[in-house]
């Protein structure tokens, strides 16, 4: 049956098991907009702008474990993703990615909202097409989206010119999918998995060193099962969150810049160090040539290129993590360091994470009473700032798939329209975004989007009109010169909802915290709440630059 | 140390730019790039001359590695190998000295390729080492203009960097 491209396109999709795509249209995507309406099964989200199509559709991956799937028109359309792309290239999130382009005929002529989006994107994109032959669009679909969530899962851009879309084709489904040069390897080396073993038998004080790449591989109830068979503490990066819980009494929290002072500890005097997913990113390590000084390092990383960029490791292992930690499984025996986990338990009751009891009302209690209120069953979804940090710190992440944060671009303005695709991708559980002033700035046209799609996503401002973060480095690193960190004038973001006919409440005091919590909990539509916050209020620990992971600056 | 690496791409458009891109972006040296096609018709061969340490070049190697369009890549540094580069060079060439060019030409086993009034374009092929000499040789008589190609390479012997051979690793 012939059809045309962007018919066959949409058909495609949807063989995919694609339900929903996130995205805006514009002339030379306009084909694709035609075909959609057409089509069964594929719901089309109206953003309003770019950015929040590209990361609703990242917020979706990462709470589903699906392909996300945005489309935007050629030019600015395209542009406007640029950024949403690189953050979930930095976070290895699968994303299928659609822009429109100038008809074949004029491609290299500046023709109007024209841009060369394969170019701009080679960098931040796993792969990318510009595709010239309409015939080519079943198998090129198809290659996109395994290559999008196979090996380390990654955006793959897909730009089509209007006249290709026009075409008309026979959509056959395409059988060959061999890509010569692109074979992951999941199963680990078997014998490096042995030595790893041994190494990890005969360790007096081991420490797992967990990231993205457990969440990524569905490996948590694996990592659980290992950890407790080994007794060995577990430190999550930012990225690795809820890949093992927080509460348990294995959990160290998170380790780093921002990290807990006994993970970082844990780290310093490991003799083993067990790492899980990870990548060694300088906000972990911070320095790199210091980092687990007594420690030998097992690496395990779906991609290789990972193991020994920044840190030298002993047991270097290529493999899905969640793959060789079942095969790890297979041959470690129970084992536990009672004088190991008595440290442990000694750093943690010395350096507890804390806070000063205070009549303001302060970040690290509104954090905690979220987690208490939902005893972590929802899916927290934050910007970028301070208020990630004490996310971050004090949420203690149940599960996987539910503590959504930029890491690795570290994207103010992600946070909302990623907790649009979280809610989508995830309609029965309450999705709460932790945001700042800041960044609910950057990204907060897409509460527009919230609202007419009936999403009960919650936003917690925590408003300390300023740029936090940033005022914070300033205050150790700029004599306290507070350049352009501070907001003269901030929107009435309770009045804000209101605009649009929602919800808006304001917090000022902790006591009024947990009704206002749960009101908002409560109502099955988009509310925000505005939490006002002490401007001087800092994230510790935080590890002065130059000074060792162990010795942070603790207030 | 500087490494040769051969390797195998997909032919398709925009391949050139990954491989570029990638080193530039990553702030790996490259020496020399050459690429051509080769006995497959969808598949290239880059051989790319890059200076760096062990580390560096295992980066480099496992970088390009993640090209999904890069298929295969030899570093035939420490192997036995056949390296060849040409060389057009114009040199301003006086029918009073010709005879000397002539000789250093026929010294090399090079080439006159074109006679002008006052120049001649001289081919040479070899490895490095030779078309720095010929070069060196050629200095004296006025170098107008000269344009490389930078090095191909093959292993020698029962040795393969081709994609039949791709297959037989698996
Ligand atoms: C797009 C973008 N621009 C700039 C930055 C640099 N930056 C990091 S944190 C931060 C301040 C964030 O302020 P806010 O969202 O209010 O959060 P707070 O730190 O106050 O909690 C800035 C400007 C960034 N991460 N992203």
């Amino acid at each position: 049956m012939k059809m045309t491209a962007a018919q066959a396109l949409i058909r495609c999709l949807a063989e995919q098991g694609v339900d929903v795509v996130f995205g805006y249209p514009g002339g030379n995507i306009l084909p694709v907009y035609d075909a959609m309406c057409e089509s069964s099964g594929i719901k089309h989200i109206l953003v309003r702008h770019e950015q929040g199509a590209v990361h609703a559709a990242d917020g979706y991956a990462r709470v589903t474990g699906r392909v996300g799937v945005c489309i935007a028109t050629s030019g600015p359309g395209a542009t406007n993703l640029v950024t949403g792309i690189a953050n979930a290239y930095m976070d290895s999130i699968p994303l299928v990615v659609i822009t429109g382009q100038v008809p074949t005929t004029m491609v290299g002529t500046d023709a109007f909202q024209e841009v060369d989006i394969t170019g701009i994107t080679i960098p931040i994109t796993k792969h990318n097409y510009l595709v010239k032959d309409a015939s080519k669009i079943p198998l090129i679909i198809k290659r996109a989206f395994y290559i999008a969530s196979t090996g380390r899962p990654g955006p793959v851009l897909i730009d089509l010119p209007k006249n290709v879309l026009q075409e008309k084709i026979s959509c056959s489904n395409p059988s060959d999918l061999k890509l010569l040069g692109y074979k992951p390897n999941y199963k680990g080396h078997k014998s490096q998995i042995a030595m790893a073993c041994d190494l990890i038998m005969k360790a007096k004080q081991p420490v797992i060193y967990a990231g993205g790449g457990v969440i990524a591989s569905n490996g948590s109830d694996i990592l659980y099962n290992l950890a407790e068979r080994i007794s060995t503490p577990v430190a999550c990066t930012l990225m690795g969150l809820g890949g093992f819980p927080g509460c348990h009494p294995l959990s160290l929290g998170m380790l780093g810049l921002h990290g807990t002072r006994y993970a970082n500890m844990a780290i310093m005097e490991s003799d083993v160090l067990i790492a899980l997913g990870v990548r060694f990113d300088d906000r972990v390590a911070v320095d790199f040539s210091s980092f687990a000084p007594k420690a030998k390092i097992i690496h395990v990383d779906i991609d290789p290129a990972e193991i020994g960029k920044n840190v030298k490791v002993n047991v270097p292992i290529v493999g899905d993590v969640k793959l060789v930690m079942e095969a790890m499984l297979v041959r470690l025996e129970e084992k536990k360091e009672e004088q190991w986990l008595a440290q442990i338990e000694a750093w943690k009751s010395e350096y507890p994470l804390k806070y000063e009891p205070s009549t303001e009302l302060k970040p690290q209690f509104i954090i905690e009473m979220i987690r208490e209120i939902t005893d972590g069953e929802a899916v927290i979804v934050t910007d970028v700032g301070q208020h990630q940090m004490w996310a971050a710190q004090y949420y203690r992440a149940k599960k996987p798939r539910t503590f959504i944060t930029s890491g690795g671009l570290g994207t103010m303005g992600y946070g909302l329209p990623a907790a649009i695709g979280a809610q989508i991708g995830d309609p029965g559980r309450d999705v709460i975004l932790i945001t700042g002033d800041g960044s609910f700035q950057m990204c907060m046209q897409e509460f527009g989007t919230a609202v007419e799609q009936g999403l009960p996503v919650k936003v917690i401002i925590l408003n300390n009109k300023s740029l936090g973060m940033v005022r914070q480095l300033q205050e150790f690193y700029c004599d306290k010169r507070y350049t352009a960190t501070i907001f003269q004038k901030n929107p009435d973001f309770v009045k804000f909802a209101g605009v649009y006919d929602s919800l808006g409440l304001r917090v000022s005091e902790p006591g009024q915290l947990r009704s206002a919590l749960e009101q908002a909990l409560k109502v099955k539509e988009p509310v925000i709440i505005d939490c006002i916050i002490n401007q001087d209020e800092n994230v510790y620990p935080m590890v002065l630059a130059g000074q060792p992971l162990s010795q942070p600056v603790d207030r | 140390m500087r490494h040769i690496l051969a390797v195998l791409v997909e032919n398709n458009p925009g391949v050139l730019t990954r491989v570029a891109g990638l080193f530039s972006r990553r702030g790996y040296n490259i020496d020399s790039l050459t690429v051509g096609r080769t006995e497959s018709l969808n598949i290239s061969r880059m051989t790319i001359v890059v200076e760096g340490d062990d580390l560096v070049l295992e980066q480099v190697t496992k970088q390009l590695h993640k090209l999904i369009d890069v298929i295969k890549i030899n570093d035939i540094t420490s192997e036995q190998y056949v390296d060849r580069e040409l060389v057009l060079i114009k040199v301003g060439a006086d029918p009073v000295i010709r005879g000397e060019i002539l000789q250093i030409v026929d010294i090399f086993r090079a080439r006159i390729v074109d006679i002008g009034r006052r120049t001649l374009i001289i081919e040479c092929t070899g490895d490095e080492g030779k078309i720095n000499a010929v070069i060196e040789s050629l200095k004296p008589f006025g170098i107008k203009e000269l344009v490389r190609t930078g090095k191909v390479a093959m292993l020698r012997g029962q040795k393969f960097t081709s994609i039949s051979e791709t297959k037989e690793d698996e």
